[in-house]
């Protein structure tokens, strides 16, 4: 061992915070290296984006509230729903889920920090660099991109000044993923406190772990189509045009080799969560711990083979229908692993419900309802009816609202106090939970009607036999858009010192034979483990 | 021996921030310039001095640690890794210009030749149009064009980028075996090399575009052929000028036969640019 070591190590004998405690002032956020930091500007900013987003799919409900054209011309409502899903995706989950990431994986595996500290700085800058890229284009002339977040040419090379600078926003958010994803594979794979095996580690280290891979490999794959799209419109190439021998429809095979991974970047964390917070309050080990291990991996690996399930009425030959199809519903195989794990996890547990538990419980039972939907689409024949319409639009609903957003309120009540060393008002989490849980089916599931019938998705204006349940439909959605608020005041009143109670470091009930950073003081000191732990919970072993 | 509380944490992180400013002043310029801005080309200038800058600055910080011995092995392999994902990231990204040479060659191309159902397409838009390679596609769109060969200047280039993976390896057993001068010339081989392949893809691009019609208007394959080559030799680019970065730092004595991330970095990566190559002369040129 080298002497810098040496005399880091000497600080530490001093005075735990000597001179690597938090920077002064404002500065501490800008140029911090700490995960704790860092995962805190990822979840703020997080949160910030889910309510510009949620704003704008106010918007979108408020002019679908009747039909015929209320508020807004029919190229802005497009925009709404383009940037709505840019927004959600880019700027509100996949950081939502690195926030966490950040926070809880070094605590996990006994790590002191992230392998890659100032990597990890510039992945969260280069996000809010991303978003504020895209953001702009709201301003420009001829509007923000209106073609659909899948951004297909050619409809999106009619983009006025706003194409170039969402695709080089989309490549900065796709650096932003990169670096995290790196980072994280090399936390787990070099950070890990001795003891802490590969099969020890909780599985939301496992679920970021495969996610990380997924976006490492999908990121790259996105910024190549982006970048073809740049040089059709600006430098004469013809990638996607028939007349110079290209194809449009190759644009939406290499869109949807990113996007289905990326949907499941959005899920695996959230499986990750809900595998961790209902053991706790189910009083149970994870039922099936290695099981949700390699379904886990198995839904990672058919990701990258069913691509072509979103383009189904595209006009493939039939040998490709029939394929993408069967491996399609391949993915129920190890979606319905998990679904029972966590069944069997609660079945005779002692359990409470408080509001983490609530959330996750919805998840389950929502979650599955989304899941199934997309075991109908799956259906080649099927989905000639059901595509472009209401029906998609509730399926993916169905699997990010009440499931990704829902598991990252549930992360939010379950880990607040652990973070803040407060106990959050848990009267106001379960009317937070129960409003959320009622209007978001309100919302959503009249959307599988309007489906059915017939009615497509990216429209402003609709023809009249709609009218009833998008009214409902948009009801719900102003009561679930209204419930988030009481989130934010729960998070800002929390850190403020929430129900005045003291939390112990375990916070829960029994919670530090389910993971390391229940060991921890809550809220943990600024560095953690900067001697590894010896103990290691081995509950689910 | 690696225990966690030998880590290396490194505190008030500036070059971040700064990599970032100047990413993104240089991105906005740049889709202000295609929009035709004014400002867009002052806006990229500034964005690329920013982040020049910040990679003299950031590699600067990172070798004086390097060389102060702050780094113990468990950092080093934190770098390894994130170099080899970073490449895997590459190669990734790599793959979808190779996909989409693969598929029009295979499958577009053909379908508008008629091939499977694509007959109506044939015969209601493009009925004389016949599937061959190389293309312009049924419009011919950018005109009459000659396709790049591939027993010229390519197969020139094969030979250098073959032979740098060669010097490149033999500078590193140079440093294994702590003959610094064999390193040394080894780098010094190979940068030369590097950059004597960029100086003939650039005389070849300009026999393309003076004497050939060939260019990136070229239908399909002016489309995919400048694509990949361009993409390559930007990479190529990037690794020579890393290995320079190297080059320099061996020549002030850094690196010791047990250290040297940094080197392997640049040779994981020249080796990474090289194989891409043989990928492109095989698929591009040869096929």
């Amino acid at each position: 061992m080298s002497a810098a070591v040496a005399e880091h190590d000497d600080h530490h004998d001093d005075h735990e915070h000597h001179d690597h405690g938090p920077e002064k002032g404002l500065l501490r956020w800008i140029i911090t290296t700490n995960h704790k930091d860092i995962g805190t500007l990822y979840l703020f900013f997080a949160l910030a984006m889910f309510f510009v987003g949620g704003t704008m799919a106010m918007v979108i409900r408020a002019e679908l509230f009747e039909p015929g054209l209320q508020f807004v011309q029919p190229q802005f409502f497009n925009s709404m729903t383009t940037m709505h899903a840019l927004v959600m995706v880019f700027g509100a989950v996949m950081p939502g889920f690195v926030g966490l990431a950040n926070w809880m994986v070094p605590m996990m595996i006994g790590a002191p920090d992230m392998a890659l500290p100032r990597m990890n700085n510039m992945s969260f800058w280069m996000l809010v660099a991303g978003i504020l890229l895209l953001s702009t284009t709201l301003f420009m002339e001829g509007g923000a991109p209106a073609g659909g977040w899948t951004l297909y040419p050619p409809l999106v090379l009619q983009t006025g000044k706003a194409l170039p600078f969402a695709i080089f926003s989309v490549h900065l958010l796709g650096i932003s993923s990169i670096m995290g994803a790196i980072n994280i594979i090399a936390t787990i794979f070099n950070m890990r406190a001795p003891g802490m095996t590969l099969m020890k580690m909780p599985l939301f280290v496992w679920t970021w772990l495969i996610t990380a891979f997924l976006l490492i490999a999908v990121m790259p794959v996105f910024a190549g189509a982006v970048t073809m799209l740049l040089t059709d419109k600006f430098f004469d190439t013809s990638f996607f045009d028939a007349a110079g021998g290209g194809d449009p429809v190759l644009y939406q095979h290499i869109f949807w080799f990113f996007g289905h991974p990326e949907v499941y970047i959005m899920i695996l964390p959230t499986f990750g969560v809900a595998s961790t917070i209902i053991p706790v309050f189910a009083r149970k080990p994870l039922f099936g711990y290695s099981s949700m291990v390699y379904a886990t991996a198995s839904i990672a690996f058919l990701s990258f083979i069913v691509w072509a399930h979103h383009m189904f009425t595209v006009g493939m030959p039939i040998a490709g229908e029939l394929y993408f199809m069967y491996a399609t519903m391949l993915i129920a195989i190890p979606t319905g692993v998990k679904v029972f794990n966590w069944t069997a996890t609660m079945w005779k547990g002692a359990m409470t419900f408080e509001t983490p538990m609530l959330f996750s419980i919805a998840f389950v039972v929502l979650f599955t309802i989304g899941g199934f939907t997309g075991l109908m689409m799956s259906i080649a024949p099927s989905d000639f009816q059901y595509h472009d319409t209401y029906f998609i639009v509730a399926h993916f609903h169905y699997v990010l609202v009440p499931s990704s957003i829902f598991i990252l309120m549930a992360a939010g009540y379950y880990w607040l106090p652990k973070w803040t060393g407060h106990m959050y008002n848990e009267k106001i989490g379960q009317l937070h939970f129960w409003l959320s849980t009622i209007s978001v089916n309100i919302l959503f599931f009249p959307q599988h009607f309007l489906g059915l019938a017939g009615m497509p998705r990216r429209i402003p204006d609709y023809a009249v036999q709609f009218a009833d349940w998008n009214m409902i439909s948009s009801i719900g959605g102003f009561i679930f858009g209204a419930s988030q608020l009481l989130f934010l005041y729960i998070v800002i009143d929390t850190i403020k010192g929430g129900t005045g109670e003291k939390v112990t470091n375990e916070v829960w009930e029994d919670a530090h034979k389910h993971g390391l950073e229940w060991t921890l003081p809550s809220p943990p000191p600024y560095h953690t483990f900067t001697t590894p732990p010896t103990v290691i919970p081995t509950e689910h072993v | 021996m690696s225990t966690n509380n030998a880590y290396y944490i490194p505190h008030k992180a500036t070059w971040p921030v700064m990599a970032t400013l100047g990413l993104t002043v240089t991105l906005a310029g740049f889709a202000n310039y295609l929009n035709g801005a004014s400002i867009g080309s002052t806006m990229m200038i500034a964005g690329l001095v920013i982040f020049i800058a910040m990679l003299a600055g950031w590699f600067t910080l990172q070798a004086t640690e390097s060389e102060s011995g702050m780094y113990s092995n468990q950092v080093g392999i934190s770098y390894r890794m994130g170099m080899m994902w970073f490449i895997f990231s590459e190669i990734m990204f790599f793959a979808v210009f190779f996909g989409t040479l693969w598929y029009t060659r295979n499958l577009s191309v053909p379908w508008l030749g008629g091939e499977g159902t694509g007959a109506a397409t044939k015969e209601l838009l493009w009925p004389t149009f016949e599937a061959v390679w190389p293309t312009n596609g049924p419009a011919a769109v950018g005109g009459h064009f000659e396709p790049m060969s591939a027993w010229g200047l390519p197969f020139l280039n094969t030979l250098i980028l073959l032979a740098s993976g060669v010097t490149c390896t033999w500078a590193h057993h140079g440093l294994l075996a702590n003959h610094r001068d064999q390193l040394i010339k080894g780098l010094a081989a190979t940068v030369g090399l590097g950059f004597l392949f960029v100086a003939f893809q650039a005389i070849e691009y300009h026999e393309a575009y003076t004497e050939m019609g060939l260019t990136l208007g070229s239908g399909i394959y002016g489309s995919t052929f400048f694509m990949l080559t361009g993409f390559h030799g930007f990479h190529v680019c990037v690794g020579a000028i890393f290995l320079s970065v190297i080059l320099f730092r061996s020549s002030k004595g850094h690196f010791k036969p047990e250290n040297h991330f940094a080197f392997e970095a640049a040779a994981w990566y020249w080796h990474f640019v090289d194989v891409v190559w043989l990928g492109l002369f095989i698929f591009v040129y040869l096929m």
